[in-house]
């Protein structure tokens, strides 16, 4: 193996390094640093910033913008981050969310992601040098961007309007068989005003539920109201097979997760 | 390849090796400085061996390039014992049967390191957590969270 590290202090010269054929951004590593220690000749060189202002979470005016360089351990002890914690804290172990960065995570192939499932159900703005895109966008064009991502923004959800959901074989630290974020609006008297489900492990990347989404408006979340969106769960989706699960068994007990989830 | 230097304090003391661009924390340390305690188990980040404290956070050694650590504080479980005396963590593995083959336990050592200089007195799921990045094959993990749970008691003994 050969890789050869420079390091910048500002993103630009960065950006510019990373036109060269086999480079890669570093972010955590627990990625690209893995690739390269399974054999990975694709990357020969990586490329990383030093700049501290990565690494910063500002919450301000019910807006949460997050440093690409932020940890998942950095956004599940943080007091004013209580309604992402619990995403952050379903990546890895301890040692692994101490590394995992959220820029990488939106780079992360299923079954990996779970992070930016949660970012997807809410709506993020992913931000570069060139300017922002919408998080849907960035997904899409993630395999031929080369961009460094700087931050993410994120409208601060209240605690009782977002719900997620990891679903894993070993516990507390697993694999995702799925994982499944949602972002409700409800009424006074509790139907559903405004729906927006993000689900992991259902494509290479995460996707959304948008058939459910628009099942469930106008639902009350009882099990009568919520089935035909149970039932539109698995349009669009295209699941994984790995060692954790087939495509077939994540189809399977997608309804049943997403259920649980909602009715929770 | 190019040689890069890269220095950093390793248990206490001053280390300065020249290493060649990309290599490993876990390679640097076993194998130009010669702290052979983080053990290369997967080099893929699963099995938590090779667990390292950098600046007081728990990292796997394998998934860190050495010139990311220029002056950081780098601790393994061959900087823990004192004057020939056991830390209290390594004397309760051993009394509790807690290492069998020996592989994961100096990464077991770092995890519950962090653990009980943040949570001195930590449950039983704490402990858990703290464990659930490093795969243990011999001992079915009983003996080491007991191991970690008598540790903590004997240090808050010690304390009081
Ligand atoms: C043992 C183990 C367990 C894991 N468990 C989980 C899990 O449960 N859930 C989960 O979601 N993930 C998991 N992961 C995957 C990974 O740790 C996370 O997805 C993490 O967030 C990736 O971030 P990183 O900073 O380490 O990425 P890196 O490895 O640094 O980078 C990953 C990719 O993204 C690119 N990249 C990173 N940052 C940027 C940026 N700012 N701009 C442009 N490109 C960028 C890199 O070039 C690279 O191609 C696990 C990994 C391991 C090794
Ligand atoms: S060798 Fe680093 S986690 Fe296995
Ligand atoms: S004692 Fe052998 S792997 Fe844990």
């Amino acid at each position: 193996m050969s890789l050869a590290l420079q390091t910048f202090s500002s993103v630009k010269d960065a950006n510019a390094a990373l036109q060269a054929a086999g480079t890669r951004y570093l972010g955590g590593g627990t990625l690209v640093v893995r690739a390269a220690n399974e054999g990975d000749v694709s990357v020969s060189s990586l490329v990383r910033v030093t700049d501290p202002g990565l690494s910063q979470i500002a919450v301000s005016g019910g807006k949460i913008r997050l440093g690409t360089s932020v940890t998942m351990a950095a956004i599940a002890r943080h007091p004013e981050l209580t309604a992402l914690a619990p995403a952050a804290r379903a990546v890895g172990g301890p040692a692994i969310r101490n590394m995992a960065t959220v820029g990488g995570n939106l780079f992360a192939p299923a079954p990996y992601g779970d992070f930016a499932v949660a970012l997807l159900a809410l709506d993020t703005t992913v931000v570069t040098e060139a300017g922002e895109v919408p998080i849907e966008t960035f997904l899409a064009d993630r395999d031929t961007s080369r961009a460094i991502v700087t931050a993410v923004d994120v409208a601060s959800p209240k605690a009782e309007s977002f719900r997620f959901l990891k679903v894993s074989r070993v516990k507390p630290k697993g694999v995702s068989v799925l994982s499944i974020a949602a972002l409700l609006e409800l009424a006074p008297d509790g139907t559903v005003t405004s729906a927006r489900i993000a689900l992991g492990c259902m494509a290479d990347r995460p996707i959304r539920a948008l058939a459910a989404e628009k099942a469930l408006l106008g639902c009350k979340l009882t099990p009568q109201e919520i089935a035909p969106a149970l039932a539109a769960a698995g349009e669009g989706i295209a699941p994984i097979t790995d060692p954790i699960a087939s495509a077939w068994y994540r189809a399977e007990v997608l309804p049943v997760h997403l259920g649980r989830l909602l009715l929770d | 390849m190019a040689k890069v230097p890269v220095q950093f304090t390793l248990n206490g003391s001053e280390k300065a090796e020249f290493v060649e661009s990309g290599t490993t924390l876990l390679h640097a340390l076993r194998d130009k400085i010669g702290d052979t305690s983080p053990k290369g188990g997967c080099h893929q980040g699963t099995c938590g061996a090779c667990s390292v404290i950098i600046d007081g956070e728990l990292r796997l050694s394998c998934l860190t390039l050495a010139e990311t650590c220029g002056g950081a504080d780098i601790r393994t479980t061959a900087g823990l014992a004192e004057g020939g005396v056991l830390h209290p963590l390594q004397r309760a593995f051993l009394d509790g049967f807690a290492t069998q083959c020996g592989f994961c336990t100096p990464g077991m050592i770092m995890a519950a390191k962090v653990l009980l200089d943040h949570t001195p007195n930590p449950s039983r799921e704490d402990v858990v957590e703290a464990l659930s990045g490093s795969i243990c094959r011999c001992t079915g993990y009983e003996p080491i969270i007991q191991a970690v749970l008598a540790a903590a008691r004997a240090n808050s003994q010690n304390a009081a």
